[in-house]
């Protein structure tokens, strides 16, 4: 079984602060950190990797500085670590990135076929959850989407059972391998890295695909040519003190009461529309 | 390695070997383990943090003179924020007045500097990639919790929280700052006392650079520095200070742990305190907070140095306790102490001798004729002075602003009947022994 997981280094954005008289975002000095939604993607795959003996390759588009990231993946336990990385990628959004890394999961999967591609759900930095279904398409693999957890895999007929967490409840879901898998958050735990895999990463020496080795031609595809996307404005809202109210009662009742009348008060359509919703249902049950 | 130790090991895993390990990656241990690399030899520089400096706490100013030793040519390449020009030494009374010293002097402005602010975060990354690349192997995230001993009790490497986490060396110098846990689990040194430790708070905060050049008097990269004493520490032994980055200002205070103790004053409320000064509110007016942290400073001085080396391990920097705090020194010393320990290491190992204490003690004679040392022993007593004379920090600062506050009014008294009433002043304060007394104990101590 070959996997690869998707990882992004992002600076942490815990730590980004807003300049008080510019109001642009100080990067300078803000740690870079694997985006924190992957690490459950590359945890869900080094368990796959204890389960079934698995081989685990990293993969990332971006800057050389992001070999910080690859290493501390090989730390955890992957296998070997690509980080597709060129001039021409710099600016790219989030079509450009995934026809960049399409590509080269696809030069990936030429030599050593893959199973399974795993993305976080999104990135900290710019939360969109497009590149995972981007890879699936380019790739003609499944998506499977927001999944909680791995039921099973069964390497004999290919098949897969993904627990996929969607509004009002939990799919469970049948797919055939190969496929995409964007993990959600706080499914897993990220393991301790032993010391020997630490020596390891320290010394690990992550492989640079330029565009040729990605077998990326056509450069109006990636970077910032190929991204549709414009930011028309950045901006930091304005932080807003609205002062809290206390709605009291002496009991539980009281106390809801005066609070639905506060929200009616204030929403006076809102409470047209209940009652008459309320008729409605009364009108019907008699 | 011996036979018994290599079938001990698990064969799953290759040994790991290095010529020397280096605990901890501040400047101690980053000087250290960088002068070992760039002689050849195998060096493994295990660090704690997220990466080298993230834990790390210091005003900060940097004296080159200690990094050029190591680095000839850092200033090419080392994230420097701004070389000093002006030196201000402020005696600050509780809440209302200020009494200051400046000096500048444009010798302070040509190249090579002298002193520079830094930002520790991101100095300490700087040098530990220069260890990298001079050959050591750089680990983090990987904390130190003991050392290995063979038979004899002999250092044979160390232990790390991680598993399968033995790693063997020649020689492991100890290069782990002021909370040095694995010295003193060890028991290669005493827990440090509550009267020898300082506890500093600093925040850093950011001010735009237009406005830090406006309210200090600076331009380009110039600096200022504004070392801070008097009543602002409430009669504790302790100092303040503000310094200016390029677009931020770290401001700090820091008082003996036992005085703190003692006086039941937290550092938060003497940093408060030093920030709503009215001589320092309009300096930090509009700032934002981007950091705040808090961190010892070993204190004790040449008195409570430990044994600094034995059989197969060292101790530098403010593990060891190289700190003058006179002169708000620390970082060099470490520098210092780390480069001359590799240097000894080094010709150790050319040699091919054994890294044992008879041959280790060559560390501490180089460091007893080094400037180290000789201003450790100067200042030996200055602690003590001030720990069983309080009024230095009492009566004294509140008398000379008083003073010359009395001075500075123009009310109609005569200049003799203002001189004489500064001296009674001073006498209701202080017997004339008392007064003669001080003197002659602060020139001692100070000489
Ligand atoms: C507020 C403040 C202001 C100061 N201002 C100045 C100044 O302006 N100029 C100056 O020269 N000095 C100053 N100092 C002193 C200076 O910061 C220290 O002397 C200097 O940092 C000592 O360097 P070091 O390498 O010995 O220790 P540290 O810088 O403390 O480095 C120790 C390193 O070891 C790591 N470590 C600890 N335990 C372990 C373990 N078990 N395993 C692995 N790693 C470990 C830590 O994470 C850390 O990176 C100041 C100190 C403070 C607190």
């Amino acid at each position: 079984m070959h996997i690869a997981v998707c990882i992004k280094q992002v600076p942490d954005s815990a730590q980004i602060r807003v300049h008080p008289v510019t109001n642009t975002i100080m990067r300078q000095g803000v740690p870079a950190i694997i985006n924190p939604f992957d690490l459950f993607a590359l945890e869900e795959a080094l368990r796959l990797k204890d389960r079934f003996g698995a081989r685990v390759t990293v993969v990332s588009m971006g800057p050389l500085q992001a070999e910080g990231a690859m290493k501390k993946a090989i730390s955890f336990g992957a296998d070997e670590a690509i980080l597709v990385t060129d001039k021409v990628f710099a600016g790219a959004d989030t079509l450009a990135t995934s026809y960049a890394l399409g590509a080269a999961l696809r030069r990936l999967n030429e030599t050593e076929p893959l199973d399974i591609v795993f993305t976080g759900k999104q990135t900290i930095d710019g939360d969109t959850a497009q590149v995972g279904p981007g890879l699936a398409i380019r790739l003609g693999f499944q998506l499977l989407s927001y999944v909680s957890s791995i039921d099973r895999i069964d390497p004999s007929t290919r098949e897969i059972v993904v627990h996929r967490r969607a509004e009002g409840g939990v799919q469970v879901l049948s797919s055939r391998l190969p496929c995409v898998i964007t993990m959600l958050e706080g499914t897993n735990e990220m393991r301790f890295a032993t010391m020997p895999d630490m020596f390891r990463a320290a010394r690990f020496e992550v492989k640079q695909w330029n565009r040729d080795a990605a077998g990326i031609e056509d450069i109006k595809q990636v970077g910032l040519k190929g991204s549709p996307t414009v930011v028309n404005k950045v901006y930091a809202p304005q932080p807003k003190a609205v002062q809290a109210e206390f709605i009291t009662g002496d009991t539980p009742m009281h106390q809801t009461d005066a609070l639905v009348t506060r929200l009616f008060a204030d929403h006076p359509k809102l409470a047209a529309d209940l009652v008459a919703h309320l008729a409605l249902q009364k009108g019907s049950s008699k | 390695m011996t036979e018994e130790l290599k079938a001990a090991v698990p064969a799953k895993f290759p040994v790991e070997r290095f010529d020397a390990i280096v605990v901890g990656a501040g400047p101690a241990g980053n000087a250290a383990a960088y002068t070992l690399a760039k002689a050849g030899l195998a060096v493994l520089l295990l660090e704690r943090g997220e990466y080298p400096g993230s834990k790390n706490v210091q005003g900060a100013i940097l004296y080159s003179d200690a990094l050029e030793r190591i680095i000839p040519n850092f200033r090419d390449s080392a994230p420097l924020e701004r070389h000093i020009v002006e030196q201000r030494f402020w005696l600050l009374d509780e809440r209302t007045s200020l009494t200051s010293a400046q000096y500048r002097s444009e010798a302070f402005n040509k190249p090579p500097y002298n002193r520079y602010t830094i930002i520790r975060a991101r100095f300490d990354k700087w040098f530990a990639q220069k260890v990298e690349e001079a050959g050591a192997l750089l680990i983090c995230e990987t904390t130190v919790t003991g050392l290995l001993r063979d038979n004899a009790g002999r250092v044979i490497g160390v232990r790390t929280e991680r598993e399968n986490g033995d790693i063997y060396a020649d020689v492991v110098v100890l290069a782990d700052g002021v909370n040095s846990l694995v010295p003193s689990r060890a028991g290669l040194r005493p827990e440090i006392k509550a009267n020898d430790m300082a506890l500093a708070v600093k925040e850093v905060l950011f001010l735009p650079k237009e406005m830090i050049e406006q309210r200090f008097n600076i331009h380009g990269n110039e600096g200022s520095v504004t070392e801070i004493a008097g009543g602002i520490t409430h009669g504790m032994l302790g100092t303040g200070f503000i310094y200016t980055n390029k677009d931020s200002l770290a401001i700090g205070i820091g008082c003996i742990l036992k005085d703190m103790k003692k006086h039941r004053i937290t550092p938060c409320d003497l940093l408060e305190g030093l920030k709503n000064h009215p001589m320092v509110k309009p300096l930090i007016a509009g700032s934002e907070m981007k950091e705040y942290s808090a961190h010892m400073i070993p204190e004790g001085g040449y008195n409570s140095l430990p044994q600094l080396y034995g059989d197969g391990w060292m101790i530098v920097g403010d593990s060891a306790g190289f700190v003058n705090s006179v002169h708000r020194e620390g970082s060099n010393l470490a520098m210092t102490t780390g480069r001359i320990a590799a240097e000894i290491i080094i010709g150790l190992k050319a040699a091919g001798k054994p890294m044992n204490a008879a041959n280790l003690a060559a560390y501490k004679e180089t460091l007893d004729s080094s400037f180290v040392m000789a201003d450790l022993k100067k200042y030996k007593d200055v602690t003590r002075l001030f720990e069983s004379n309080p009024h230095y920090l009492n009566s004294y600062p509140a008398f000379i602003s008083g003073a010359i506050r009395d001075f500075l009014t123009v009310d109609g008294q005569s200049k003799a009947q203002k001189q004489h009433k500064i001296f009674q002043g001073l006498r209701q304060r202080r017997s004339l022994w008392g007064i003669l007394g001080d003197a002659y104990k602060f020139w001692r101590t100070f000489k």
